[in-house]
């Protein structure tokens, strides 16, 4: 058989060893390098937000540029009226899709409805602003947190839904049958039986979509608006969280651009903290009482 | 053509598990030699340590003796991507790569070695599905069909032809047939009472009658020792040990 | 009781007579009998609220339908002036005139697709790196670790990226990056004018660093795909470890590889936030990447809220429109990708 000079072979050894070498390094440094700015941001975000990171921050309205204080209260209180109206109808809405892809979606049309929920999840956060403003604003010529948090519950509803049909997916159909050889009608056992038996994951997904619209300014925008002072109208403009952060950054007063810091700083606490919760909750185990 | 094998005081670890306890035996070049043995005895975890890809797997690790010819598997310089060239290994389950053609499949060790010349590798992927007797059925299509859409016992002969083309010396095979069915089985089994002619074969089989029909010499493995090793004809007729004797004639296993 | 015959009840077993009878008797008080007395107390009485709540639960289901529908509906009925007025010609106008009423979307789709691609760029050899990293090379205990870390990056507010882009990146390239780079590759036409640090250079940075948590994360679901046995094959024949994942683990994911990618076109695209706050918001088609520029996310965020007139409105909506379009088209090709080699539908993006 014709045999490659082995001189040759023992060469070329060499240059796959140092393309394998090569690529190791590669792949070590990718994930150090994409690790950096990980580390940077939060880094950042600590040694800039902690500064002014006080009570007055937590506590007050903001104050004109210029003046020394203030803080971001309003945009605190405003996200969490906002986000408590999204979440009360992208939520249960959410679920509901879910339960029905879970329990009698297994069929074209459930293949639709999946396909839909996918399309709505890519769905770029600013095109759901402008239609929220095109159904709600536009209508009452006026901004609102009720706009504002029907675009954050477009958004949700996706997240939501795919989390509740996977998780029912996960209880064994045994314990459906049990429920209904004993009597117990569809729906019940749908909501008591099935529904509770996945709840840590169903809560679990419910968190995750709460955390990703929580940080989301866009869709925001032209629809809760944002607003200096106090509200807690929701027929009104709102001021959020993230909203604030961008006005104050894009500003040109050193003092708002410490006040973004600090508000980022809050906004990344509540966000980690929600995804690190999930990440426990779901090591621990998603079904409560199946095996 | 193929050369011997001599294993001193190999053991192999899973972790802290001890799989394999110090393994001595003697495999002859140019003969067809079986592992059997019950689940679990370590037969697979003994062909693996021959050419040393029982440590790909995570937390294992093997230690001891291995000559193949000159070659010291387990020596201090010894490079495993080297040993493995040099050995070749036959999986249970077929595995041609699904992405590549007939061709590009028997190629695919050539290739990482360096040949590129078009010539050479016409010639040796054709010397070496005429090895495995698929030349034949696959000849007309070795460019145009993938390796995955060949039926099992063609994909296996598939796998041992892309083994055989970078010409190592002792080819292993790990239960070839066990997935495949009678007619495939027998096809594969004659395949590889050719193939001892130019290879030193080791299969592992928990087919008796496998072992029995292929094999000149028979391995016995029993919980991670090698319990006797002899032709096959003395393993199956005359055992010396008794727990040989109580595995062929199948009071346990 | 594994010799007893399951069919007992319909055929008595006379050698066993207390079994027969036991077993007829069991019938009237357990399982189906108590299911046949149940449903003949009540022979109706769960169909109607399992109807309702059937209804009630598809109504939800429908819902999402709705709401895409009324995605589409709205964009295009707001855009209708601007369709009207511009014809097909708005996407190549070069002009952002809204003083005087000339509208042409041509800088922003520029903006849009250098950003991206300029991430895609950047984002997808560090992803694959990664993922190989994670997949076939890290030790076990590390794993876990890695992943979430990488996934903390896409939970990431997009306006807390724009944060630290402004303060922290931009300051970074006009200190330490654009200097070098205008000097000894200006001459590609690439590096040159002035060098303020923000603009489609940095856009594209901090795209790119958005996007690798979702190439990598797909990635990895698709290298973990690859049967175990094909890298083995791989290694027998004597390949170097990075031979085994080039030609045992990549070449049979590259489909999902590739749909992972377009994943991240898609993400990079509607990209708002981050994207507003860095590129500079020039509505201006240049070639070099420290110039400003606009992308179609940014233009709407920015003067959405402002807009005079409603025909100004109309082009921004009709960009917003666009948008939805390109991003549906890219998704839905992406997801089939990787649906074709993953088996599922689900994406973890």
């Amino acid at each position: 058989m014709p045999d490659p000079n082995p001189a040759r072979k023992r060469e070329l050894s060499l240059w796959r060893r140092f393309v394998n070498a090569g690529a190791t390094t590669f792949a070590v440094g990718s994930a150090v390098l994409v690790l950096v700015p990980l580390i940077a941001i939060f880094v950042y975000l600590l040694l800039k937000g902690i500064g002014s990171l006080n009570w007055a921050f937590l506590t007050q309205t903001p104050k004109p540029p210029g003046e020394p204080g203030g803080g971001m209260a309003n945009a605190i209180i405003g996200s969490g009226v906002i986000l408590l109206i999204a979440s009360m109808i992208g939520i249960p809405l959410g679920i509901g899709c879910g339960i029905y892809l879970a329990e009698y979606g297994r069929n074209r049309f459930g293949d639709f409805v999946r396909f839909t929920a996918d399309v709505l999840n890519g769905v770029p956060s600013i095109v759901i602003g402008i239609v929220a403003y095109s159904i709600v604003v536009l209508q009452q010529r006026h901004f609102s947190a009720y706009s504002g948090g029907l675009a954050l519950a477009i958004m949700m509803v996706p997240t939501v839904a795919r989390a509740t049909e996977q998780m029912l997916l996960m209880v064994p159909n045994t314990i459906r049958e049990a429920a209904l050889g004993l009597g117990i009608p569809k729906w019940r056992t749908t909501l008591s039986i099935s529904l509770r038996t996945a709840s840590a994951g169903v809560i679990t997904g419910c968190m995750l979509a709460f955390a990703r619209v929580a940080g989301e300014t866009a869709p925001l925008l032209f629809t809760a608006f944002g607003n200096q002072f106090w509200n807690l109208n929701p027929n009104q403009p709102t001021a959020a969280l993230p909203l604030q952060i961008f006005t104050y950054a894009i500003s040109p007063f050193d003092e708002w651009h410490n006040q973004a810091w600090a508000g980022a700083l809050i906004l990344i606490v509540l966000i980690v903290g929600a995804v690190a919760a999930v990440r426990v909750v779901t090591a621990r185990g998603m079904l409560k009482g199946a095996s | 053509m193929g050369v011997g094998i001599e294993v001193r005081e190999l053991k192999a670890w899973y972790g802290k598990h001890l799989a394999l306890k110090d393994i001595d035996m003697s495999i002859p070049p140019n003969h067809v030699t079986a592992v059997i043995g019950p689940s679990g005895c370590g037969k697979s975890t003994f062909v693996r340590c021959l050419n040393r890809m029982h440590e790909t797997i995570p937390e294992a690790y093997a230690e001891g003796e291995v000559k193949v010819g000159n070659i010291e598997v387990y020596g201090d310089g010894t490079d495993p991507v080297d040993v493995r060239r040099k050995i070749g290994m036959v999986f249970q389950k077929p595995n041609p790569f699904p992405t590549m053609s007939i061709y590009d499949n028997v190629a695919a060790g050539l290739k990482l070695n360096g040949l590129r010349n078009r010539k050479q590798l016409d010639e040796l992927v054709q010397r070496s599905l005429k090895l495995s007797a698929l030349w034949d059925e696959v000849k007309d299509v070795l460019h145009k069909k993938s390796g995955a859409s060949l039926s099992g016992g063609q994909q296996q002969r598939l796998c041992i032809a892309r083994a055989l083309a970078v010409e190592p010396e002792v080819l292993l095979m790990d239960e070839p047939a066990s997935a495949l069915d009678p007619i495939s089985t027998s096809k594969i089994e004659e395949l590889i009472f050719q193939l001892k002619q130019h290879y030193t074969v080791v299969i592992v089989t928990h087919n008796m009658q496998q072992a029995a029909r292929v094999a000149e010499f028979t391995g016995f493995f029993l919980m991670g020792s090698l319990i006797e090793f002899d032709k096959t004809e003395k393993i199956f007729t005359t055992p010396a040990d008794k727990r040989t004797e109580d595995y062929i004639t199948g009071r346990f296993g | 009781m594994n010799s007893s015959d399951p069919f007992a009840s319909q055929k008595p077993v006379t050698s066993v007579p207390s079994l027969a009878q036991t077993s007829a008797e069991r019938k009237k008080t357990t399982g189906g009998a108590a299911l046949q007395r149940i449903r003949t107390r009540h022979p109706r009485s769960s169909r109607i609220p399992d109807a309702i709540f059937r209804v009630l639960i598809a109504l939800t289901a429908l819902s999402v339908f709705v709401i895409v529908v009324l995605i589409v509906y709205e964009l295009v009925d707001k855009s209708r002036q601007s369709l009207h007025q511009f014809g097909i010609g708005f996407f190549y106008g070069h002009d952002w005139d809204p003083v005087n009423g000339d509208f042409g979307a041509a800088p922003f789709i520029y903006g849009t697709v250098v950003s991206s691609i300029l991430a895609l760029l950047l984002a997808v050899p560090l992803s694959v790196g990664v993922a190989v990293y994670i997949t076939e090379m890290c030790p076990v205990a590390l794993r876990a670790i890695i992943s979430f870390l990488v996934e903390l990056l896409a939970a990431i507010p997009s306006v807390i990226y724009g944060l630290w882009g402004i303060f922290v990146l931009a300051p970074l390239l006009r200190q330490y990056i654009q200097p070098p780079l205008g000097k000894y590759l200006g001459w590609t036409g690439l590096f040159t004018g002035p060098q303020f640090g923000l603009g489609m250079l940095a856009a594209g940075i901090i795209l790119a660093i958005m996007i690798v948590p979702i190439v990598a994360s797909i990635t990895r679901e698709v290298l973990n795909a690859v049967p175990q046995n094909q890298r083995e094959a791989v290694l027998a024949l004597g390949a170097t470890r990075w031979e085994m994942i080039r030609m045992g683990v990549l070449r049979n994911a590259r489909i999902g590889i590739v749909g992972a990618i377009i994943l991240g076109l898609g993400r990079a695209l509607g990209e708002t936030m981050a994207v507003t706050m860095v590129i500079g918001n020039r509505p201006e088609i240049a070639k070099s990447l420290f110039a400003p520029g606009y992308t179609m996310a940014s233009v709407i965020a920015n003067e959405f809220s402002e807009a005079t007139g409603d025909l100004y409105l109309s082009a921004l909506v009709e960009i917003g429109l666009a948008l939805f379009l390109v991003t549906l088209v890219v998704n839905a090709l992406a997801r089939f990708l990787v649906w074709s080699i993953t088996g599922s539908t689900r994406v973890n993006a």
